[in-house]
């Protein structure tokens, strides 16, 4: 049915590998016993040993060891966990203060929120117009009762990578535990945990051709983190609930066929439709940094014509991409992201967000800037913005 | 393919009738800005003997609905009286359109409101309005349903999310049931400024969040 439909999208969820659904099967079918029966029967422990190999594979892949990743539903568990975990297991110890980023994705920016609903106190930091986060603004905003530091990798909207190296440094001479939502940037860009004090990472198979609905979260040994579902003792008795065998096989698998080679060439569909729109359309304001963004990600605002409007257009013609503007969200709430890095209403509504993937070609990034081109022109004719 | 929208409204957004500036109009009318999303401008020609509307055409800067609704409200209105047209309601374009999705009619309802304000300032021009209106609670809780709500998508009037009016010496105050830190206060406050700060006799807009 969506056979000829292309697909730039790739930030929201990604096409399933094949191969993945391959790697997966066998434990629905054959050895679908959960782990803990690992004493009971052999079914059992070849379950537990599936589970310990892909736990393995994601933290071989952190630098981390195996005890230090846990599975969980997805970045959005990851990292409520992350964020409700050690604001909980500190709060009495240290204090009730915690630090973001205004660009977070909703899983940090709103635990952020619900954790001041329950009495705990956020900063939200501002970040510059290219969405890199005030270093000098975070220094200040750490204090004695500061219990954590959330800041994102690489951004969910407009790609840009945070100098995590420099972040890290700070909350390690603060003494403050940092996490950062990888969900974007997990295998797309380097991230070792030998290399950068980070202490817990959130990480989601759905963003690499893996299954939806698992994700990991790394925890540094010895970090306070306190559970949030209560039942079994899975996980390290940090995350009650039947292992998720199949998934977490898939995950691992999805992170063994990205390569840097596959990383290299969605950069280059990504510099593709940065370069072109920005020199065959009038008017285009590229959002994040030019330099320093996810090789998947390319987001551009259009100026006069409306994102739902232009997303619309581009389904009528077999795209499917995102936009900033209110009218695409349930919310109606134009993208925080664009707005937090100074854009005005116009900017964020006029957003288009093309996010590319292994069943992506460079055709396709020059397709999508020619449909592009004809939408806009098409659009600004009838926009009482486009003459001003 | 599928669509959150009507096979009406889509051809209408597809292929929108009435597009375009009419250069030297008789009348002209602005509604919406970037700030909340949409923006429609509609341009008419009136037949000064019949008052009838010979001429209409429409700019929009907006969302499908928008568009569409754009498009139909122009096609009624075309051969209308001013009179006539000043009834033509949102319901109807709705209607026309085989609806429009509910969260949306912040969106469309503006290409009603750009067609009423096209047809006042044709009266306004052509001395059919005597009087200036004074700004009245009446005429700011009016101009208030034109700002939308983001929490539901309806306008801050149908929602209860105004608590107070007043107008006093040219001073209008609204009173936001919503905190001052909340997300939204600062884009509703600047929607709020700029339906009221531009009434002729309103020297000031108070926006007070309470708390």
């Amino acid at each position: 049915m969506f056979e000829n439909v292309i697909y730039l999208d790739n930030a929201a969820c990604t096409r399933l590998d094949e191969r993945v659904l391959e790697a997966m099967k066998p434990y629905f079918f054959d050895i679908y016993a959960v782990a803990t029966s690992e004493f009971g029967y052999s079914m059992g422990i070849d379950a537990k040993e599936a589970l310990q190999r892909s736990r393995e594979s994601i933290a071989s892949k952190l630098g981390a060891d195996s005890e230090e990743v846990i599975f969980t539903s997805g970045s959005t568990e990851s990292s409520n966990t992350a964020l409700k975990g050690v604001a909980l297991a500190l709060k009495e110890k240290k204090g009730k203060h915690f630090v973001v980023s205004k660009i977070e994705d909703f899983p940090v920016l709103n635990t952020a929120k619900a954790l001041e609903r329950q009495g705990f106190n956020a900063t939200f930091l501002d970040v510059d117009a290219e969405g890199f986060v005030d270093i000098e603004g975070l220094k200040n905003a750490i204090t004695k009762e500061t219990v954590l530091v959330s800041i994102q990798q690489g951004n969910q909207e407009i790609g840009t990578v945070q100098d995590l190296k420099a972040i890290s440094e700070i909350c390690k001479e603060k003494d403050v535990l940092l996490h950062t939502d990888a969900t974007h940037s997990f295998t797309r860009l380097p991230l070792n945990v030998k290399e950068l004090p980070v202490d817990l990472i959130t990480m989601s198979a759905h963003t690499i051709h893996g299954p939806r609905g698992i994700g990991a979260l790394y925890i540094r040994k010895d970090t306070p983190i306190t559970k949030l579902m209560d039942g079994g003792f899975q996980e390290f008795n940090l995350r009650a609930g039947v292992e998720n065998i199949p998934s977490a096989v898939g995950f691992a698998k999805a992170i063994e066929l990205v390569t840097e080679e596959e990383n290299q060439r969605l950069k280059a569909m990504r510099d593709r439709v940065i370069d072109k729109a920005l020199s065959e359309i009038p008017d285009v304001t590229l959002n994040g940094s030019r330099e320093r963004r996810l090789p998947q990600n390319a987001n551009l605002t259009f100026h006069y014509v409306e994102g739902e409007s232009v997303t619309l257009h581009m389904d009528m013609r077999g795209f499917a991409v995102s936009t900033g503007s209110a009218c695409f969200s349930r919310s109606l709430e134009a993208s925080h992201v664009i707005r937090g890095i100074g854009g005005d209403h116009e900017r964020a509504h006029g957003s288009v967000r093309f996010t590319f993937g292994r069943y992506n070609h460079i055709e396709d990034a020059d397709a999508a800037i020619e449909a592009m081109s004809e939408i806009v022109a098409r659009l600004r004719e009838i926009s009482p913005l486009a003459r001003k | 393919m599928k669509f959150p929208y009507s096979q009406k409204v889509l051809e209408h957004f597809k292929n929108p009738h009435n597009v375009g500036k009419i250069e030297n109009p008789d009348g002209k009318g602005l509604e919406g800005s970037p700030a909340c999303g949409d923006m429609v401008a509609v341009y008419i020609k009136v037949n000064p003997d019949t008052k009838i509307i010979e001429d209409i055409k429409f700019e929009s800067y907006g969302c499908a609905s928008n568009i569409a609704t754009g498009s139909v409200i122009t096609d009624i209105a075309r051969g209308k009286t001013l009179d006539e047209a000043k009834k033509i309601t949102w319901k109807q374009a709705s209607e026309e359109l085989g609806g429009l999705p509910p969260i949306k009619a912040h969106c469309s309802v503006l290409a009603v409101e750009g067609l009423r304000a096209a047809i006042k300032d044709y009266e306004e021009k052509h001395g059919l309005i005597t009087e200036k209106e004074p700004t009245t609670e009446e005429v700011v809780r009016s101009r208030l349903k034109h700002v939308m709500n983001p929490l539901t998508g309806l306008d801050i009037i149908r929602t209860n999310l105004i608590l107070k009016t007043s107008v006093e010496d040219g001073v209008v105050r609204v009173v936001v049931d919503l905190p001052a830190n909340h997300q939204f206060a600062p884009a509703i406050k600047e929607d709020v400024m700029e339906k009221l700060g531009s009434l002729w006799d309103v020297e000031r807009v108070d926006v007070v969040f309470t708390a």
